[in-house]
């Protein structure tokens, strides 16, 4: 085990080849709904308990699946009225369990990415083969559903292993949502050499971390976004940043939360140099027109550490 | 006492400091400059800010180190915008792994102490003492080394101490250190080989006190820091200079909605006729000559 997982290299946030997005926008800004499905007794990993009291945990389960039967409708229509494309961060498994939802999502061009295929089985323990195996059936899973494989990964419940990103981008992806390192996107070893990205997808945005980790007010989780977007966006004009909104429809959807997340969705969209985007869609961009002179520039940067 | 580390005093019988142009409050901003190995051993314990998830945790692996390639640049701007002179606490693993930012400090000139080598490795009680000095050893060596400075100021992971750590940091040339608590002002501390300053870094006022460890917002640091401010400059009028101590960590504040609390903070403070910005060891001289007139 080494000190760090040498998945990216240092790269100084100053000084760096200018990113221009789209039309000049400053800040890429994409909001990624987690569906997810937890299950009621799912098998055990000794590394990490699915719960936290003897199953079925009531309250624990029966929140999430409020988040699929009550909350999806009240985010879905909100993302309608300020014209955002979801990005889902989809637990494949749901493809089958609630097919409607898929549907619902498809029509509206949404991207799918990979979350694994349910949010209660971990990476944790899992040998290289078994890892791909999981990884793999939950590509096909989604493209089965959704007509197109995956190109973004977080893994289940954030649970990794050290080949995590080597196996997602060999199965063909392009990006990761797992790294929490940067403002910007920025290229990720991986062990085929792909060209592969990590999308910031803002852990301290995460209205999970907000609520249940931090435990902030809804409304000032709400101030508090606005205030991350407008420190992205003034950055963003000397080169673009971007700016996620990771949800959980049982967090954000609740008839107390959604107010200050429909204020944010208001205040961010009002601005007229913002490109409302999706993950794949950044991560294209940011591979077609930045991976490049990126890779150089921490090169020069990155010096001859020990 | 039940120990015999310093002769025990309260604030208030202590004679009056002056600080240069007769300035109140003495602003030392502390930036901890932290690593985070992924393969945490967690001995004896995890530290404030480490990794909690099962191996490879790179959820927190990446948010800290966020931190050293995004928030710190954030806070030299900030910095240089208010006009403030900082402190920078560096892991000597920083140091080593990323040399454009030594390199960027050194020419900056600001001051650098030590914070051990990185935050899994903790000194604490039981340690074995040849362990221990080798730690401190290299970790100063090697920071001294990279940074080209004397590098007299120490601040231990976390803050954790063994019964031997101020005999070992004397015996290799520390001057100050900033673990302990217990005063708002410097005060002799005492070893088996001389004396250290205990310099007062405070640990309530700590944005990672405040906001990780207390779940307070961000708004209520910035109110918690400008009300420390008002009193001690109050006090100070009465009772001689005071400090205000600000400790810092660029993987906390360095993040977009933060940072600008940040900048209230140094805003408001600066704008104070009475503040006087300077580096720790720079309060330290101003106070020792302040102490022996």
């Amino acid at each position: 085990m080494k000190e760090d997982p040498q998945l990216f290299d240092y790269w100084p946030y100053e000084n760096r080849p200018k990113i221009e997005w789209p039309n000049g926008a400053k800040v890429a800004f994409w909001v990624a709904p987690n569906i997810e499905f937890y299950e009621i007794d799912p098998p055990l990993n000794p590394h990490r308990k699915p719960w936290p009291r003897s199953n079925p945990y009531v309250a624990g389960y029966s929140i999430r699946d409020y988040g699929n039967r009550v909350g999806h409708m009240r985010q879905m229509r909100l993302l309608d009225k300020y014209n955002i494309r979801g990005s889902i961060s989809l637990s494949a498994a749901l493809c089958e369990h609630h097919p409607e939802i898929i549907e619902m999502c498809l029509e509206r061009n949404w991207e799918f990415f990979s979350h694994g295929i349910y949010n209660t089985r971990y990476t944790y323990g899992l040998s290289e083969d078994q890892e791909r195996e999981m990884i793999l059936d939950a590509f096909s899973t989604i493209e089965k559903h959704t007509g197109k494989p995956p190109a973004g990964y977080l893994a289940p419940a954030l649970s990794h292993s050290p080949h995590t990103l080597d196996l997602f981008a060999e199965a063909g992806g392009i990006y990761t949502c797992d790294l929490f390192h940067d403002d910007q996107p920025t290229p990720v070893n991986v062990r085929d050499g792909s060209k592969f990205v990590s999308v910031p997808y803002s852990l301290e945005m995460n209205d999970t971390i907000a609520y249940v980790v931090n435990k902030i007010e809804p409304r000032y989780y709400g101030k508090i976004m606005r205030e991350n977007f407008d420190r992205l966006y003034k950055e963003g004009a000397d080169s673009g940043t971007v700016m996620c909104i990771p949800t959980h429809n049982y967090q954000i959807s609740c008839p107390h939360r959604i107010r200050a997340f429909e204020e944010t969705l208001e205040y961010i969209t009002g601005h007229s140099d913002v490109w409302v985007t999706t993950g794949k869609e950044i991560a294209d961009y940011y591979i077609e027109n930045y991976y490049d002179s990126s890779r150089e520039d921490i090169h020069r940067k990155s010096g001859d550490a020990l | 006492m039940d120990h015999d580390r310093y002769d025990w005093s309260m604030l208030t019988d202590r004679p009056k400091v002056i600080w240069p142009e007769n300035k109140k409050l003495a602003l030392w901003v502390n930036v901890c400059v932290q690593f985070f190995p992924i393969n945490q051993k967690g001995k004896p314990f995890i530290p404030s800010g480490g990794l909690t998830m099962p191996y490879p945790d790179l959820r927190h692996y990446s948010l800290r180190e966020y931190g050293n390639r995004v928030g710190i640049y954030r806070f030299l701007k900030s910095f240089d915008e208010y006009s403030i002179k900082p402190t920078f606490a560096l892991n000597t693993r920083v140091a080593e792994r990323y040399p454009y930012l030594i390199d960027l400090l050194k020419e900056r000139g600001d001051e650098i102490l030590c914070h051990g080598l990185h935050m899994d490795a903790l000194h604490y009680g039981g340690q074995d003492i040849d362990e221990e000095r080798e730690q401190v050893n290299r970790s100063l060596d090697k920071l001294r080394e990279l940074s080209g400075q004397d590098v007299i100021g120490w601040i231990s992971p976390d803050r954790s101490e063994s019964e031997n750590t101020p005999e070992l940091l004397v015996e290799n040339d520390v001057k100050y250190f900033c673990d302990w608590v217990n005063d708002d002002m410097p005060y002799q501390f005492k070893t088996k080989n001389g004396e250290l300053v205990a310099m007062p870094l405070s640990q309530e006022l700590e944005d990672s006190f405040i906001l990780l460890n207390n779940k307070h917002t961000e708004d209520s640091y910035v109110e918690q820091i400008c009300d420390a401010c008002d009193f001690l400059i109050d006090e100070a009028e009465e009772q001689g200079g005071r400090i205000l101590s600000l400790n810092i960590h660029p993987w906390m504040l360095g993040q977009p909605h933060r940072i600008g609390k940040l900048e209230k903070v140094l805003e408001y403070v600066s704008s104070k006729s009475e503040v006087w910005s300077a580096s720790a060891s720079e309060i330290l001289n101003e106070y020792s000559r302040s102490a022996d007139s």
